[in-house]
């Protein structure tokens, strides 16, 4: 729980001594509450106040990087239970799983199949986050090698699915330089992998099905001093997954209960629902089973979608985009660049099959009433935008379909584009196939 | 160590609302179907009531449709000819209800009229014991025209009528009222909105108890987020007491999944967007899934595999006994 600023002040010296370069404590205590200044400027401050203060400002969930040899991945420091309430910030890794037993070349191919996956989604390239390799061996000197295959065709992060400190140790010499996830440490193992993690520098996943004894585990191994810690809770249903981690969300946000706030590690396998719950469902690693681009793109574009800011629509590039295949006969449509305003006005001209130029104007994210309502899609901006994409030497015509929401805008778009003939379209994208059967001639 | 697990508690319920009608009940059903009565958030049922499964609906037409999906004209085959084997085949493969809905013309071209209406909704009556739910094309005087002399044909099953919308709802409450059926309130992702039309809906004489309200929602990728932030909202607030947000909220995740490009089509795509079945069941079973999660009591598919897939979803979401 953040604290207030007064509660801070109690903390503070309260001598109003100014070398913070506040005038007060009081002030200063205000600007700490605000994150606006940070607590190293007071000389003062005593050693146990400071413990607590930094206590205090540290996330409910724990935020953990894990790095490749070139990029890296950030989970965890979630702050809310719903994304209306704010936002979800860091989006949850989704990894690969490879196995050592499948031998090094079938590792290295199934890498590189997937190193390389990108898909475009409204201008965002996705793609997967890394690689979990298993030692399902049992023997360190084919996990190694399985490892230095990854390697040696991704930059991505790594987990390191090891279930002994061995394991962990022959993986982590293969991944040196790299900041990988080792899995798991246990109620058996934990010291031993605690002492693996802390050489490397690593953070250490923790496996229970019991949140009693996850709980343990994670401040035995704070206090041996690992702190950058992930939880598996071994969830395998739906139910399970959802009743654990909605649990584990509320433990961390709502109860301040710091030995449960790490990030999650999830196992799916094959179940791309149960994927899908889990990245609306507070997951912060995801680990699949199978490479399959058409199942992927699907949790990929869910996982974009559901860590879209909801104060942040997703917006399409301003521009003219072509659909069917448009000639100079084809008809010239305008909207705004608000994502869902531009698919489903692009749908509907594509499912009709009517050949069109679709202007889409810089309506700063916002769908055509809004924009309208804020000025920001009014006839001089969509004047520009007809001139800016020459769209006059586009089209032999001379005739421009404005949303029929807008319709009020007619009369002065026909003065900002003089020889224009102004048409309002429908006020709905799905009556656009039956507007232009009636109105355009071909 | 013991962790206490958190549990919330609630003010309120959401309202239950039966559709259909037994021989016992002025009807000619062979089953009904309760949605609503959750106590607390989906699925979290160690910490509240949650008496109904959500239903999965499959969508049939009256007519066959001119612009789906290859894959659901080879999912349906010949079913699609006729309405009454359409909904024989939906209810064999699975559906708790068959959402008919009209096309806005005949196969020949001419405009949908309300004799067609009639003779479709006796039909598929006959041909299937499963509550019903019957929707307009979505054209405020055609919708009007279909759905009364539908309601009368159909007068004491209790099927859900729609589509009402803010500019469209009066005609169709009223032959709802004069029927024993009740009605699909349906807005443009606003909890405000939503809100209001039930108001509205309510204020001309309506029960609360036979009110579904439909939120709309955009398909993955298409909006999703909007739809599934608006029905969480609207399920706090119901749990939290706002008794005009108490609705059981019904959504379309088909018709939102099998309109857009990643689904509806296998050409002209990215070749990273892989296999091109498996592809579109994802979309429409993640879709589905998604809005499960954010409170949906009713989902409308179109595939039958999906409802397969979703149906398993929902066993997988029961809590252990």
């Amino acid at each position: 729980m953040p604290l207030t600023g007064l509660e801070i002040y109690k903390l503070l010296p309260q001598t109003n001594c100014k070398e913070c370069g506040y005038p007060t404590c009081l002030a200063f205590a205000m600007k700490l509450a605000a994150k606006q200044a940070e607590l190293k400027a007071c000389p003062y401050v005593t050693d146990e106040s400071k413990s607590k203060l930094e206590a205090a400002s540290a996330p409910p969930i724990r935020l953990i990087e894990l790095a490749g040899a070139d990029g890296s991945i950030q989970v965890g420091n979630e702050t809310v239970l719903f994304r209306h309430e704010k936002t979800f910030y860091h989006r949850p890794g989704l990894f690969l799983r490879l196995t050592d037993t499948d031998g090094v070349n079938e590792v290295k191919r199934k890498a590189a199949e997937a190193e390389g996956y990108r898909a475009d989604y409204v201008g965002i390239a996705l793609g997967l986050d890394g690689f979990a390799v298993e030692a399902k061996s049992g023997d360190p000197a084919a996990f190694k090698a399985a490892v230095e295959a990854v390697q040696s065709v991704s930059t991505k992060p790594l987990i390191l699915l090891a279930g002994t400190a061995d394991l962990a140790k022959a993986g982590l010499e293969a991944a040196a330089g790299t900041r990988p996830l080792i899995h798991a440490a246990d109620r058996d193992n934990w010291q031993a992998m605690a002492e693996a993690a802390k050489a490397a520098k690593a953070p250490l996943a923790i496996r229970s099905d019991s949140l009693d004894e996850l709980a343990e585990l994670t401040s035995s191994l704070a206090q041996a001093g690992l702190e950058d810690l992930v939880l598996d809770p071994g969830v395998d249903t739906l139910y399970k997954s959802l009743f654990t981690l909605t649990s584990l969300r509320r433990l961390a946000l709502k109860k301040s209960f710091r030995s449960l706030g790490y990030p999650i590690i999830t196992f799916p396998g094959n179940d791309t629902l149960l994927a899908a719950e889990q990245i609306a469902k507070y997951a912060g690693m995801i680990v699949v089973d199978t490479f399959d681009p058409a199942l992927l793109y699907a949790l990929l574009v869910l996982r974009q979608n559901i860590y879209t800011d909801p104060q942040k629509p997703i917006q399409v590039q301003p521009g003219v985009y072509e659909i069917n295949t448009p000639d100079k006969t084809a008809p010239v449509l305008v909207t705004t660049n608000f994502s869902i305003t531009y698919f489903a006005v692009a749908n509907e001209v594509e499912g009709s099959g009517w050949p069109a130029w679709l202007v889409v104007t810089d309506a700063e994210g916002m769908s055509v009433l809004t924009a309208w309502a804020a000025g920001k899609f009014d006839a001089e901006r969509i004047a520009k935008a007809v001139k800016t994409h020459n769209i006059g030497e586009k089209v032999e015509h001379q005739k421009l379909i404005i949303p029929g929401q807008v319709a009020v805008l007619s009369g002065e778009l026909e003065e900002e584009l003089p020889g224009w003939q102004i048409m309002v379209g429908p006020r709905e994208a799905v009556d656009i196939g039956s507007y232009l059967k009636a109105m355009w001639q071909r | 160590m013991t962790v206490e697990i958190p549990i919330e508690k609630w003010a309120a319920k959401v309202r239950e609302v039966t559709l259909g009608a037994t021989a016992a009940q002025g009807g000619t059903r062979t089953r009904t179907v309760t949605v609503g009565g959750e106590g607390t958030l989906p699925f979290l049922s160690h910490e509240g009531s949650l008496p109904h499964s959500p239903a999965l609906a499959l969508e049939v037409r009256d007519r066959k449709p001119d612009d789906w999906s290859p894959l659901l004209y080879r999912a349906w085959g010949e079913a699609m000819d006729d309405p009454g084997d359409w909904a024989k085949a939906a209810e064999a493969a699975g559906a708790d209800l068959i959402y008919l809905v009209f096309s806005s013309t005949m196969a020949d071209g001419r405009p949908n009229t309300g004799e067609n209406a009639r003779s479709v909704v006796r039909k598929v009556l006959g041909a299937t014991g499963l509550p019903l739910a019957v929707i307009g094309p979505g054209q405020a005087e055609l919708d009007n025209e279909l759905i009364v002399p539908a309601a009368e044909e159909a007068k004491g099953e209790r099927v859900m009528l729609g589509i009402c919308e803010d500019k469209n709802y009066r005609t169709i409450v009223a032959s709802a009222m004069a029927n024993d059926h009740l009605v699909q309130s349906k807005t443009p992702m606003d909890v405000n909105l939503s809100k209001q039309l039930v108001i509205l809906i309510h204020d001309m004489g309506m029960p609360l108890e036979r009110i579904i309200m439909d939120p709309t929602t955009g398909a993955l990728g298409y909006g999703i987020e909007y739809g599934y932030s608006v029905m969480e909202r609207l399920r706090l607030a119901a749990l939290q007491g706002d008794t005009m947000t108490q609705q059981p909220m019904l959504v379309n995740p088909g018709e939102e999944a099998w309109k857009v490009k990643e689904s509806k089509v296998g050409e002209g795509v990215p070749a990273v967007w892989g296999d091109w079945e498996r592809r579109a069941l994802a979309w429409e079973s993640v879709t589905a899934t998604t809005l499960l999660l954010s409170g949906a009591d009713v989902l409308i598919l179109r595939h039958p595999e999906t409802l397969k897939r979703i149906r398993s979803v929902l066993d997988g979401l029961r809590a252990p006994a």
